[in-house]
């Protein structure tokens, strides 16, 4: 008996509507992320996650009719980040029917955030995003890690430390932490699995591996370096990878995963 | 088709607990009426996040007293997640206990795992006589978020009664309840509302035992 490794595809929405890297065929419209999430609940996807959802807060009331619609066609959890920065926003994408919060930016700002969610809704639903970068050798920061917070997608950096600022959060409260590589995102190169290891060695909260996923064995080094969970986006919006196909080579490598029927395509 | 109230107290994913009884072939309200709530075949205690919080928006409706009015008249309740801990005695968050509604002794504690909150897919342990697991592949899995939970199990049943079913699952060593059944008050530290199709199969089975 052992808690899974958990596979999460993620959709990026704005404005009601999946952007970057879509491209099912067998979908009536793959932009819509109600339709996309049915589809990967079918496939077996562990848990769903949506980022960026409300670019500007004139999107937000359709972002919570579109979470709304989502959670009531799926029966797996659903996480949801991208703009939140207070309380409300929280309470607002919860009552929606989010089953976690991922909270990034606003952190950053301000560190007291953290603690405030998760007094008010529990630990369990405060997810904490990471955008990370390795400081470049000719970089003037020295951070005793060698990983920078980033923010803005990862064009702006703060000087702060990555792994010090994981541990800042889990102190404060945050009950899971999704990292994501923004040397590695994009490049199909596999995750980075220093940064990985160096999260998991100063946390003990859940870990999310992202960015860099390109193929089926970097799902198991990002899992050997310490992470409880594998998410990634084009490879699974691409039909590069199905969510089963992710499995089976963690399973094949020993790890412990949840099986479910494959739907035919 | 059984009528099921999912009981609004201001705590839980009210309707991921709804849409999932209805999928799972129940007539579902959503409602802090307590006659409703009194009424219904079956009541479900849904929550989410803090003990403490959670035992407070129960109290300030007073559900507590629905609880105990239905299992009197041996009529179904079904807690999920911390709608199962504040079933217990106690809880116990930071150094802070707080009584729970009581109707079974033990306390609620923080799991004693490397990796804290337990998230994610996990296998149960069905205990013998189970109705909600009996017959399930034993690599089923459901989904669990919590850091605290039941870590030993203190209701000693001897004849003529029936003892408690209960249903285990292990994290990182530590081992706690995941699910009781006992006469008519059930309930699962999982949510079967966010566990897909086994998730289903356990409501359903419920449901038909009202």
């Amino acid at each position: 008996m052992a808690v899974a490794i958990r596979v999460i595809p993620c959709l990026d929405v704005d404005n009601g509507r999946v952007v970057k890297g879509v491209n099912f065929v067998d979908l009536v419209d793959a932009g819509d992320p109600v339709e996309m999430a049915r589809f990967y609940d079918a496939e077996g996807a562990d848990e769903l996650t949506f980022l960026d959802i409300t670019a500007t807060s004139d999107n937000r009331d359709s972002a919570y009719e579109m979470i709304r619609r989502t959670a009531e066609q799926v029966f797996i959890p659903l996480t949801v980040g991208g703009g939140v920065r207070e309380v409300a926003d929280i309470d607002a994408l919860l009552r929606a029917g989010a089953d976690k919060v991922s909270i990034n930016s606003a952190a950053v700002a301000r560190p007291e955030f953290i603690a405030e969610a998760a007094r008010q809704f529990g630990s369990q639903c405060v997810v904490l995003a990471v955008d990370a970068r390795r400081v470049p050798a000719d970089s003037r920061i020295d951070l005793a890690s060698g990983f920078e917070v980033t923010t803005h997608g990862g064009r702006r950096g703060t000087g702060i430390d990555a792994i010090e600022w994981m541990a800042r959060a889990e102190e404060a409260g945050a009950g899971e932490i999704l990292l994501t590589s923004m040397d590695a995102d994009g490049t199909k190169a596999g995750f980075d699995t220093a940064m990985l290891a160096a999260a998991r060695a100063a946390v003990r909260v859940p870990l999310i591996a992202s960015g860099g996923a390109g193929e089926l064995d970097h799902f198991c080094g990002a899992v050997d370096a310490g992470a409880d969970a594998v998410l990634a986006a084009s490879v699974f919006h691409f039909g590069k990878f199905r969510i089963h196909q992710v499995k089976d080579s963690l399973d094949a490598h020993g790890l412990t995963v949840r099986h479910t029927p494959v739907p035919a395509r | 088709m059984k009528k099921v109230v999912v009981f609004d107290y201001g705590s839980g994913n009210l309707a991921s607990a709804a849409k999932a009884l209805r999928r799972a072939g129940a007539d579902v309200e959503v409602t802090s009426d307590l006659a409703a709530a009194q009424e219904a075949d079956g009541l479900v205690v849904p929550g989410v996040g803090a003990y403490a919080a959670c035992m407070a928006g129960l109290l300030a409706v007073r559900g507590e007293r629905v609880i105990g009015r239905r299992l009197a008249g041996g009529r179904p309740v079904l807690g999920i997640c911390v709608g199962m801990q504040i079933l217990f005695e106690r809880g116990v968050e930071h150094g802070e206990i707080t009584d729970g509604v009581g109707e079974w002794p033990g306390t609620v504690e923080r799991l004693q795992a490397p990796i804290v909150p337990h998230m994610g897919w996990n296998t149960v342990k069905s205990g013998n006589g189970s109705a909600l697991f009996a017959g399930m592949d034993p690599e089923s899995r459901f989904y669990f978020v919590h850091s605290y939970g039941v870590r030993a199990w203190e209701l000693e049943v001897s004849d003529p009664f029936t003892p408690p079913v209960v249903t285990w699952a292990e994290h990182g060593g530590d081992r706690f309840v995941a699910a009781v059944e006992n006469g008519p008050l059930s309930a699962t530290q999982f949510h079967p509302e966010k566990s897909g199709d086994m998730g289903a199969e356990v409501l359903s089975r419920w449901i038909a035992l009202l």
